[in-house]
Parts: C-alpha cells; structure tokens; sequence
C-alpha cells in the first residue's frame, strides 16, 4: 500500500538525541502499521537538496530550509505537518534593564548581538525587524554574530545563549533571543531576573515543518501523515520522544507564518549567488 | 477565541514570573478543562515578556485584550491526564515505571524504567518489617555515649592480645554483614520500602559495630589481630552468593544466628565492662537481625514449602566449598580458649578450652532450635548445623 520501502524522513543531527527521538518514532510508525526510516543530515542544506532529489520522502525542515525548498523548486512543496509549538513564535530584542533605548530605531550607532548567521529566530527576522525599522544592520548598528553550528540553522540554542551572554557581560547594548529560550535564560541564570528587559518585540512567526515536494506519491505521504496527527501525548510508548522533540501535538502544516522570513532572506539575499547553484 | 466567559479569575498584582507568578498561575490552569477559559491580570513587566511562550510551551492559548493593558484571556489546553498511581497496597509485581515514586502516591505516566531486579513480593518479603524497623531505630546506641571507655582496666597482656584477636574477628564478619545487605539494597525495588529499610537499618548497625570493635581492639594497646585466610574464604561466599533469599537464609540466619551464641558467651566471660557493653549491645543488634531473616524465611515457607530443600543444598554445597577450612581459624581459636579461661597458666586453658568447647555445643543446639522453628525436620536441622561453616559466620 505504502509501496515496498520505507517512508523516508529527513532530520538534522543537531544533538545527539535526535538519534533518540527517531528511533522512538520509527518504533511507534512500526506499531501503527506504517514503515518509516530516518535519514540524518548534518546540515539543512544537505537535507534540502536530498528532499528535492527524491532521496528522501519527508523532510523535517527549519523554517529557514523551507524557505529554501521553495526557492529552488519554485513553489513546488507542501508543508504537510509542524508541531503545536511551532505557531506563532516571537523574537525578543532585550537590552539591559537600565538601558534608555526606548524602541528599535533607538539600536542607531549601537552594537546587536545575534545567534548563528542562519538561525531565522535569532537573526534573520530580528534583523529584518531593526532593517524595517530604517536602521541598517551591519551599517547603522554593529551586528556581532554568535556562529554556533552554521548550517543547522540555529537549531543548537548555542549561539543565542552566547548572545545573551554578551548582553549580560555589557559587551553589546541588545541581543536577540526567541520567547521560549528568553524564559529559559533568565531560569537557568544565563540572564539574572529583572536585569533586562524588553525593547521590541517581533510580529508571531512559524518554525519548522514537514517539507514534502508536491509531486510526492500521496500513497507514500497520506499514510506518515495521518499516523503523525494521531500521535497521542497520552501515549506513554510515545510520550517522552515528544517531550524530547518539544511538542504536545502535532498539527497540519501551514505556510501563513513565514512571510517575515521570506522579506528577510529576500532583503539580506541570503540565498542569492552560489547559495542556489545554476538554474534558481 | 470563542467568547466563552471565563470560568475563572486570577488578579497577580504586579508578581513576576520569577516571584512565583506562575505558581499561582499553574494552580489556576489545573482547575481547568481542556478549552475552558482563565482572565488573567497582573501588571508586572516580566509577565507580558514571558506569558506567551510560557502558554505555547504548557499548551494554553493566550490572548491580550484589546485596550486593557495587563488584562489576558488563557484558554487552558487541559490536565495532564495520564497520572497512574504506584498503588498504596503492597503489591505482588512492583512496575520497573513505579521507579522511585512512593507507594501510594500518583505517578506521572510515560516516565523511564528502572533496572530494580527484585520485583517480586514473594521474593523479598517478611512479616513484622514495620516492628523491626521501629525496633532498629530506637536501639541505636552510640559507641561514644553507651560505652563505658573510661573504666577500660589494664589488661594481662595475654587476655588484651586475646581481646583485640577476637574484636578483630568480629570486625571481620561484621563487614560480611554489612555488604551482603548493602549489595541487595540496589537491587530491591522501592515499592517494597520497608525490606529496604530494614537492611539500610542492618548496614548501620554493622557500621557501628567495625568501629566500636576496632577501637576496642586499638584502645588496650595490643593493636588489632591477624585475620585468617579461613575467614576470608568463608566470608567470600557469602558476599558473592546471587540469590537474596539463599544469602538472607546463610547470613541472616545461620551465620548471625551463631553470632548470637557467640556474642552472649563474649559477653559471659568479658574481662572488663567495655567489652561486657560491646558484647550486650551488639547481641541487641543481631537479635534482630537474626529475626529479620527468619521472617523472611517464614515468608517464603508459607508460599514455597520446597525451598527448604533448596536451602539445605545451599548450605550442604558451601561447606564443600570450604572443606578445605578444617576448623575455625586457630587465631580465633586460641583468643576464645584465653578470653574464657583468663590467662594462660594452665588451669585457666583448661576451663578456657572446656568452655569453648561447650560454646561450639551451644551453637550447634541453638542453630538446631532456630532451624527447626523454621519447619525443617529434626535430621535436616542437625546435618545443616553440622555443615554450616566452621568460620561461625
């Protein structure tokens, strides 16, 4: 029914427990009836181009390599599935709590510390955020980037962790951090409470996707989908790989919060010239 | 999100997430169902910076309210369901997934496995734990307040030099009794707290005692005495013996057992009133010791009236283990025959030696009484007793 191979699903090796989550997975798809494998890549660039080439069926994409499969395949992907706590994410810009910056364009003449130059959260949609805002990142404010695991797209909360370090040591005047991984810092210590605050705020943007080219055999996709939305948090087989992974649920996959992304990528042309190769 | 009235109201003033806002908060949430709505107020900076990612994170939907500052609408994403209790009776399977929790609590479910190997009542259990238990923590006496150190007297040396050899001993088997419980402990699963108590309470008590024997040994200044190979043998297969019930049954029963006989004679006969206080003290401790293990053994009994069988070869194939012990070290030997005659003029070796002889009788008889009360035969009591290692323990 599903064909004679398995479904094969891309994944990043951010971290070695992603080898964990996978094999909890596989197991579960197994149980259901549905024959998946997992294929990791050490980069989303890698993973891109071996979802748009067939090498794999299903790719577990960054918002970042989302964009990216669009770009080269020219519009032709669905995003078929993302997790519950891939909607609506917001970026801080934080400064110090005795800073007198009162708003983004106040960041003229100063220093913005950021995650990895690929992490969309971290940098690519703060920045657009502070570029909108008529200040010209790199030009009318220093940008001072934290590059932890390029090529993961920011998936290793590394490089942000050291931008509010940064912040923390007074070595740049504002840094940029997800929501989630603002609540994380000041928990953990890395940002003491009441020491920063809140400067801007970006608009809510997606995160990461199940990337499936459209001309993927839906006899293949349809059955990996269905049993991913019926992955239950109630499940105790199951319930600690999702706890590992980051989310509750998974929901169908939607293309309404990356346009943030998309202004960035176009503006800072980061997939301009060799990025794309010959025929983009 | 629909215009559902809130169920529920929280005001949290100006309380900051890192104040504790959230704990109030977490309360609030867990008295709602799933799409059931909170309105939340409170003015505190850190809130409006920290409340949506925390909702997304726990699985709430939040909203601000247009034109209220401070003002938020949270539909609650529902309870956690799935909590399992690890059962308030004790049960005959312990789950490897009940893990630590106490029994009787409520478990979250989802949680890892635990590698606890006894899991299983019957294996490890006994009547009376709670009794012992309660016992072992009030007879805990301390070497520093109970013992008389300070009328220690001066010794013949001959009677020191045989004091010190058998507290030597004694520290000896005392490690024994220490470690085969310890090395057990790890392995029996926490839903059966109360076995594991009890042999904690067991590894202080012998704790306590390698160092009130050692200092005893060291304080009338013979030093301590010379441990025989013997010794090391013997007590060598009793740490390495696999099987919790075989092990209690040899150490528990057998060996402590004869200690008691053994410590009540040191007691009898003690030169000074140190030593009398050590003996009285310890006999206490390994009373219960001793009553632990038949409990236990009783326990099997009544499910497994076979074992018996089982645990008479145990004893049968370790003493073919240490056929190669023809007696009992000649260094304890020889300390017993002193320590009970008082010297070394030869009247005195010869009450001491008509003694110690008698204390081998007293063994064997005690041994005999203790196994039968345990429901093996008469036969079976004295062939065991007359197997059972000649290190005493």
């Amino acid at each position: 029914m599903s064909g004679d191979k398995p479904v094969r699903i891309g994944a990043v090796a951010y971290d070695p427990k992603v080898v964990t989550i996978w094999e909890g997975f596989k197991e579960y798809f197994a149980k259901k009836g549905v024959a998946i494998d997992y294929v990791l890549y050490s980069t989303y660039d890698a993973q891109v181009d071996a979802n748009l080439s067939g090498e794999v069926d299903v790719a577990w994409n960054s918002p970042l390599a989302w964009v990216k499969s669009q770009i080269l395949s020219h519009g032709g992907c669905r995003a078929i599935a993302m997790r519950d706590t891939d909607r609506g994410l917001t970026t801080k810009i934080i400064v110090s709590s005795r800073s007198r910056m009162g708003d983004v364009p106040d960041l003229r003449g100063g220093r913005v510390a950021v995650g990895a130059s690929d992490s969309p959260q971290a940098t690519l949609i703060p920045l657009e955020m502070v570029a909108d805002s008529g200040v010209k990142p790199g030009k009318d404010c220093e940008v001072l980037y934290h590059n932890v695991m390029v090529g993961k797209h920011g998936d290793h909360v590394g490089g942000e962790r050291d931008a509010a370090k940064a912040l923390a040591a007074g070595r740049v005047d504002a840094a940029c951090v997800l929501d989630a991984n603002y609540n994380v810092f000041i928990n953990e210590g890395t940002l003491d409470p009441g020491t920063t605050r809140v400067l801007a705020t970006t608009e809510p943007f997606d995160h990461c996707n199940f990337t499936a080219p459209a001309d993927a055999p839906a006899e293949r996709v349809q059955p990996f989908l269905d049993t991913l939305l019926a992955m239950s948090f109630e499940d105790p087989a199951v319930r600690p790989f999702m706890e590992m992974e980051g989310l509750r649920k998974w929901l169908p996959g939607r293309t309404s919060g990356y346009r943030q992304l998309e202004r960035a990528v176009q503006r800072f042309r980061f997939y301009d010239g060799a990025a794309l190769g010959a025929g983009s | 999100m629909p215009n559902s009235k809130p169920k529920l109201q929280l005001d949290l003033q100006d309380l900051a997430p890192n104040e504790g806002a959230l704990v109030l908060l977490r309360r609030a949430l867990g008295q709602l169902a799933a799409g059931e709505c909170l309105e939340l107020h409170g003015d505190s900076a850190g809130l409006s910076e920290q409340l949506a990612a925390w909702c997304r994170k726990e699985g709430h939907r939040c909203e601000t309210i247009q034109g209220l500052a401070g003002t938020y609408r949270i539909e609650a994403g529902g309870r956690v369901a799935s909590v399992a209790t690890s059962r308030f009776d004790v049960s005959e399977t312990a789950d490897p997934a009940w893990g630590l929790a106490p029994r009787g609590g409520r478990l979250e479910t989802g949680g890892p496995q635990f590698g606890f190997t006894l899991r299983q009542k019957r294996d490890v259990w006994a009547h009376e734990l709670n009794t012992i238990y309660k016992q072992a923590a009030a007879g805990q006496w301390s070497a520093t307040r109970d013992i008389p150190w300070e009328r220690l007297p001066r010794l013949a040396p001959e009677v020191e030099g045989a004091v010190a050899q058998i507290m030597t001993f004694l520290t000896e088997n005392e490690f024994a009794a220490l470690y085969v419980p310890a090395r057990f402990i790890a392995r029996i699963h926490p839903h059966y707290r109360e076995v594991v108590e009890v042999l904690a309470m067991q590894v202080v008590d012998e704790a306590r005692h390698a160092e009130a024997f050692t200092r005893r040994a060291e304080a009338g200044g013979a030093g301590l005495g010379t441990t025989a190979v013997s010794g090391q043998l013997s007590l060598q297969t009793l740490i390495e013996e696999p099987d919790f019930t075989t092990a209690v049954f040899l150490l528990c029963v057998m060996g402590e057992g004869t200690f008691l006989t053994l410590l009540k004679f040191l007691g009898e006969h003690a030169p000074d009133p140190v030593t009398s206080a050590l003996a009285l003290l310890a006999h206490r401790d390994e009373a219960r010791h001793v009553a632990f293990g038949t409990e236990h053994l009783r326990y099997v009994f009544e499910r497994e009236p076979d074992r018996r069988t089982s645990l008479a070869s145990a004893v049968e194939r370790r003493s073919r283990m240490l056929a190669s012990i023809s007696g009992l070290s000649p260094y304890v030997n020889d300390a017993l025959v002193i320590y009970a005659g008082g010297g070394i003029g030869i009247g005195q070796v010869r009450e001491g030696a008509r003694l110690v002889a008698g204390l081998h009788g007293e063994m064997d008889r005690a041994r005999r009484e203790r196994l039968q009360s345990l429901g093996f035969d008469s036969a079976a009591a004295t062939e065991m007793s007359a197997y059972h290692t000649k290190n005493f323990m």
